[in-house]
């Protein structure tokens, strides 16, 4: 039975409401005026640094590494990635060159 | 020169807007089989303004009517929005205009180029960060537009292109690593996110990853403020 339009608008209504409590929550917390609590300030410098690191884990999270292709086309463009970006320091070759040795190898190598 | 923070802004956003144009596309024509036509898909788009969320919203527009489990979802889906806040609370102080956008529009792209590129001194702070949000929230929306309205999208064969937005993770990640010289942060955020996801599986890790990372930065706050001060 699908949704009557009211339903989906108050469902979508819910996404925002969430979305946006998660977005503006540090925010609303920590007003500009206020003194930021030390263990905050801490965490915002640091944070940055896992949540990038967590970022990295969470595109990768849907890799099969124990059912064909183990992994390997994505194993191989990080590898291409980290190899070209050390020497080149180009964000763009590193991006868009890790991209199409990943199409490539995902499509004509480890079918 | 009035459009430099436009200029200084854009080349950074052109990896997201690829890769927003596939995933947002692929989310617009998914809306579109479901029942959903461009009016809808637009405003979601629009007001929720977050990939995965929209992902799995399209599940909860489709299943039993249940607000109060939308909302739930939504801030376990997007609790990590939360970690973006805390870290911009520095960057984004004194911003008078606009504030409110930039915080509506800080989702995992913007927040990494924002947080990560070292501003030009005789750029306007405000400005530059209104430019990137601005653009990839309009890429967002326009793909998803794209995906609904264009008959037969994926004739033409993109299998893997959503590669590009790991890829720019990874590099991000790189520069913020060889920019550090104690990775302890680092290494947390990798840790805890393997391992809360060997543990929980694909569907569940994010927010024991979330606490996870909380708690080892804590336990190693002596150690890793120890290293900041020698390095001073």
């Amino acid at each position: 039975m699908p949704l009557t339009p009211v339903e989906v608008l108050i469902t979508v209504a819910m996404m925002v409401l969430g979305t946006m409590i998660t977005r503006f929550l540090p925010f609303l917390c920590f007003p500009e005026k206020k003194k930021v609590p030390k263990y905050i300030t801490y965490l915002g410098k640091t944070l940055p640094y896992a949540v990038m690191g967590f970022l990295v884990i969470y595109c990768l999270k849907g890799v099969s590494i124990v059912n064909k292709p183990y992994g390997m086309p994505e194993l191989s463009a990080l590898i291409f990635i980290f190899a070209i970006h050390l020497w080149k320091r180009n964000t763009f070759l590193s991006i868009f060159g890790g991209t199409i040795i990943y199409m490539l190898l995902s499509r004509l190598v480890f079918v | 020169m009035k459009w430099k923070e436009l200029k200084a802004a854009y080349p950074l956003t052109i990896p997201v807007m690829t890769g927003y144009l596939f995933l947002g596309a692929a989310y617009g024509f998914l809306m579109k089989s479901r029942g959903f036509g461009v009016g809808w898909t637009a405003i979601i788009s629009a007001t929720v303004f977050a990939g995965s969320m929209q992902y799995a919203g399209v599940k909860l527009l489709t299943s039993t009517f249940n607000p109060i489990y939308a909302l739930l979802i939504t801030l376990v889906v997007n609790a990590r929005h939360s970690f973006y806040g805390i870290s911009m609370l520095e960057k984004y102080k004194g911003i008078k205009k606009l504030k409110a956008f930039l915080i509506f529009g800080l989702v995992d792209e913007t927040f990494s180029i924002n947080y990560s590129h070292k501003l030009p001194q005789d750029v306007d702070k405000g400005r530059f960060y209104f430019f990137v949000t601005f653009l990839n929230y309009t890429y967002w929306i326009v793909a998803c537009i794209i995906g609904n309205l264009i008959r037969n999208l994926f004739t033409f064969d993109t299998k893997g292109l959503d590669f590009v937005l790991t890829a720019f993770f990874v590099v991000i990640f790189i520069d913020q690593w060889i920019s550090q010289k104690n990775h302890t942060s680092a290494l947390i955020g990798l840790l805890s996110s393997v391992i809360c996801l060997i543990i929980f599986g694909q569907n569940r890790f994010i927010i024991p990853a979330m606490i996870l990372m909380i708690a080892s930065l804590i336990f190693f706050k002596p150690h890793i403020e120890h290293i900041e001060k020698e390095e001073e």
